[in-house]
């Protein structure tokens, strides 16, 4: 067993052989893990918001999907992976309190999804799986050798996608 | 943002959101007291600058399984408040409240699924010592303060606190946030968190004339 790295909030963490990258309670941010499935290396972003170009105070750059997933693309090439064989996965953007759904804050969840989705058809890295939505905290831990992304939720069953 | 920056704040306004803290949360933990006919106890009030990838930490560990009130705060002063406790001292705090219906034993009362009825309860207490903590804050403030009405989460610490820090996440790289712990002797242990948005912050120094 190797080592599991925590990635906290507005925070990306890269890892290769036997190594994870987890993140715990994911609410309405999303977890963007991304792999070489050639090298084994790879990384899990845990972004907050959809968007840097909407936001004036934008410097912290994993806290966006846009930016936290440049940043993780490029951490991974440097850590060794092929930038063209790249694949992701996504999980978290769940709405954890129904506030009417009129409210455009309260749908960070939805947006942020929506805007990791983007990002990724932009940088071409196919989006093999996720896991969005709902109303519920997702746990997560992704290996990068194997590519298994482990989704623990509260009174759910574990799923691996 | 006019005048604060959040890298400066002094001691004495740390100290003046302090106090705030401690005469919201006293308003509150006197209500939730008189509500269920115990003794609770509160903290000297936190107020901490934290990093996002901290947060988590704050009320034990993101993935602990808590109950969280939410709700919003509007009027002259923006933001959001949050009653979170501990899945367990939530379900004695329901028991008392709902006079032992729960169970009896630790194990009947921590196991309990929680139902419509012991949501709508939980959410009452939350949406009473809420309004006691912000009540506490307008009159000594003179500020409009509204809260929305309270919603209820019950989910991993780090889920439900992401919600408040995605909106503060809008304006600042760090959450800055007033944090006060309640307990009674055995088994009610949670936290009232207020967080206030940049602008609100100012209005709150302004209106209590430290800046």
């Amino acid at each position: 067993m190797g080592e599991v790295y925590k990635v906290g909030m507005a925070d990306m963490a890269v890892c290769s052989g036997d190594d994870a990258v987890t993140t715990l309670g994911l609410g309405s941010c999303i977890g963007i893990a991304i792999r070489d499935p050639g090298t084994g290396v790879g990384g899990l972003v845990h972004i907050m918001l959809p968007d840097s170009k909407e936001i004036r105070n934008n410097t912290n750059r994993p806290k966006f999907a846009d930016t936290g997933i440049e940043d993780l693309v490029d951490a991974i090439v440097k850590k060794g992976g092929n930038r063209n064989r790249l694949v992701a996965k996504i999980a978290g953007g769940a709405q954890m309190f129904s506030f009417g759904s009129g409210n455009e804050a309260m749908r960070v969840g939805d947006r942020n999804a929506a805007a990791s989705r983007k990002k990724l058809s932009e940088l071409k890295i196919p989006l093999l799986s996720e896991d969005t939505g709902e109303n519920y905290g997702r746990t997560v831990i992704f290996y990068p050798k194997t590519g298994d992304y482990v989704i623990r939720a509260i009174g759910k069953p574990e799923k691996t996608i | 943002m006019k005048n604060l920056n959040m890298d400066e704040l002094t001691n004495q306004y740390y100290d003046v959101l302090k106090e705030l803290g401690n005469i919201g949360a006293g308003n509150a933990t006197t209500a939730l007291a008189q509500m269920i006919g115990c003794k609770v106890d509160m903290s000297v009030p936190k107020v901490q600058l934290l990093d996002f990838n901290k947060l988590g930490e704050l009320v034990g560990g993101e993935d602990e399984l808590m109950v969280g009130i939410y709700l919003q705060v509007e009027g002259d002063i923006e933001g959001s408040m949050m009653f979170i406790q501990k899945k367990v001292s939530a379900a004695h705090l329901v028991n008392k409240l709902m006079c032992g219906m729960l169970g009896v034993t630790e194990d009947e009362i921590t196991s309990h699924e929680f139902g419509e009825m012991e949501c709508s309860a939980i959410k009452e207490v939350g949406n009473i010592i809420t309004g006691a903590y912000l009540n506490a804050l307008s009159s000594l403030t003179g500020l409009k303060i509204y809260p929305s009405v309270p919603q209820l989460g019950i989910d991993m610490a780090g889920a439900l606190l992401s919600v408040p820090a995605v909106e503060f996440g809008l304006y600042a790289d760090k959450i800055l946030l007033v944090q006060t712990q309640f307990s009674d002797a055995v088994e009610l242990d949670g936290y009232f968190i207020l967080i206030p948005d940049m602008e609100s912050y100012e209005k709150i120094l302004t209106a209590l004339g430290v800046m």
